[in-house]
């Protein structure tokens, strides 16, 4: 339930957020991470930003998601 | 990232050479659980290092008591319960969530802003929102509880079954299961916590706290950096999640939720009564306070027939020797929390096997 992914803010009015993560974006609020900028990768959990992030900490995260996805397309292949 | 890794497996031999005797390490996340069988962790690890998962898993540690009263309030006429989708398929005693959807007043957010909205657009209902979660997800419903007291919304309330993660680690050290040696803590509770709070962990039961990430090679390089301190004999305070967590971790979030929430002696799964372990709203937000606004009390509830759910939580006992687990008690099936839940323990065991 703690799950939470790194994404960039993208736009920024207030404390409403656009957010991308790998071509995926969305909508998450900044009111938890007033100094937030645009431009800024942060932590987004529960449509909240937490924390901010690391930079190269977050195309790790990013790769791993894709490689994720990548296994599961090709074992659902095998399997399917 | 194979150095790293080498690296730390070869510290962690080391130890358990030194030590010559079984080391248990707790992860008390279920992130960490879920992270730790998906990537094969353990069966890389030297059999005197052990594992135990943790009360970690906000859906799993919720009494039953609470599930029940929820399920109460779900059977009202006049209330839309707005949960997140991990708490719809928990059994309580008499159905699940799920088993009320059909009524069409339950609903899954993926957000309290979501909540928040539903309020908005539905003036003829209450929507009652499950604020469970631990430290991570408290400030989302603070914010949402702000929201609707600034705006005035009087058809929205929580019911607020959040939790605090030090007390369950003291509740554990001071006899549930004393035999932990050390505990991987939880990245995303220390985004907002900071890593400095578990200092109290290791100044007065002197084990090693160490916060890790998610990606494999931070949870072995954390598993590492306990085993070492245990060698040295010297536990310390330690954090290998540098890039997200700091020392004091985020003060807005933590100031938001002081503002709305004061912790009370609070009922956990397994754990029972901990003191100051759950999040109450305070009084000034009392009209928000589903517990208030209907009457109801936070009580003890009864675990379902055989569930050892309880004792998985605290360490005390795996999966397997659960008599449920894998025959009555099934992910598609499930009898106790620890297997509904993505993050649950018992679910883990049963979608990646029983890798040591």
């Amino acid at each position: 339930m703690c799950l939470a992914v790194p994404a960039r803010i993208i736009e920024l009015e207030g404390d409403r957020a656009v957010v991308d993560a790998m071509g995926n974006r969305w909508k998450a609020k900044t009111t938890l991470l007033p100094d937030a900028k645009l431009g800024d990768v942060v932590l987004v959990h529960a449509g909240f930003a937490i924390a901010l992030v690391d930079e190269e900490e977050a195309k790790k995260t990013w790769e791993l998601f894709a490689e994720i996805e990548n296994f599961e397309k090709t074992s659902n292949k095998v399997s399917g | 990232m194979l150095d790293r890794i080498a690296k730390a497996q070869h510290t962690i031999d080391e130890a358990c050479r030194k030590l010559d005797r079984q080391i248990t390490v707790m992860e008390v996340c279920g992130t960490h659980t879920v992270a730790i069988f998906r990537s094969g962790i353990r069966s890389t690890l030297p059999e005197r290092l052990k594992l135990l998962s943790g009360p970690g898993c906000p859906v799993c540690v919720t009494d039953q008591g609470y599930i029940d009263t929820v399920l109460e309030l779900a059977d009202r006429d006049d209330c839309i319960i707005a949960t997140y989708g991990d708490m719809i398929r928990v059994p309580g005693s008499d159905g699940s969530l799920e088993t009320r959807a059909s009524n069409g007043n339950v609903k899954v957010v993926l957000s309290s802003e979501d909540a928040l909205q539903l309020a908005r657009e539905n003036p003829g209902k209450i929507i009652v929102f499950i604020a469970v979660g631990f430290e991570t997800t408290t400030p989302a419903s603070a914010v949402a509880v702000k929201e609707a007291a600034a705006e005035g919304i009087a058809n929205f309330c929580i019911l607020s079954g959040h939790k605090l993660v030090l007390p369950a680690m003291r509740a554990l050290l001071d006899g549930m299961n004393d035999r932990i040696d050390g505990f991987l803590c939880p990245g995303h509770v220390s985004a907002i916590i900071g890593w400095g709070a578990f200092a109290e962990i290791v100044n007065e039961y002197r084990r090693p706290c160490v916060v890790a990430g998610f990606e494999p090679v931070q949870i072995i390089e954390g598993l590492a950096e306990i085993c070492r301190q245990l060698a040295a004999g010297k536990p310390e305070l330690a954090s290998v999640y540098k890039a997200v967590v700091t020392e004091n971790g985020n003060a807005a979030a933590q100031k938001i939720v002081a503002e709305c929430f004061e912790p009370v002696d609070g009922y956990w799964r397994g754990l029972g009564r901990i003191e100051k372990s759950t999040l109450a709203l305070r009084e000034q937000y009392g009209r928000l306070d589903a517990f208030r606004r209907f009457g109801l009390e936070d009580k003890p509830g009864k675990d379902n027939r055989g569930c050892r759910c309880g004792e998985v939580l605290c360490g005390l006992i795996e999966p397997i020797q659960c008599p449920l687990f894998g025959t009555r008690c099934t992910v598609d099936k499930p009898v106790g929390p620890c297997m509904v839940s993505s993050e649950g323990t018992c679910a883990a065991w049963f979608k990646y096997g029983q890798r040591k």
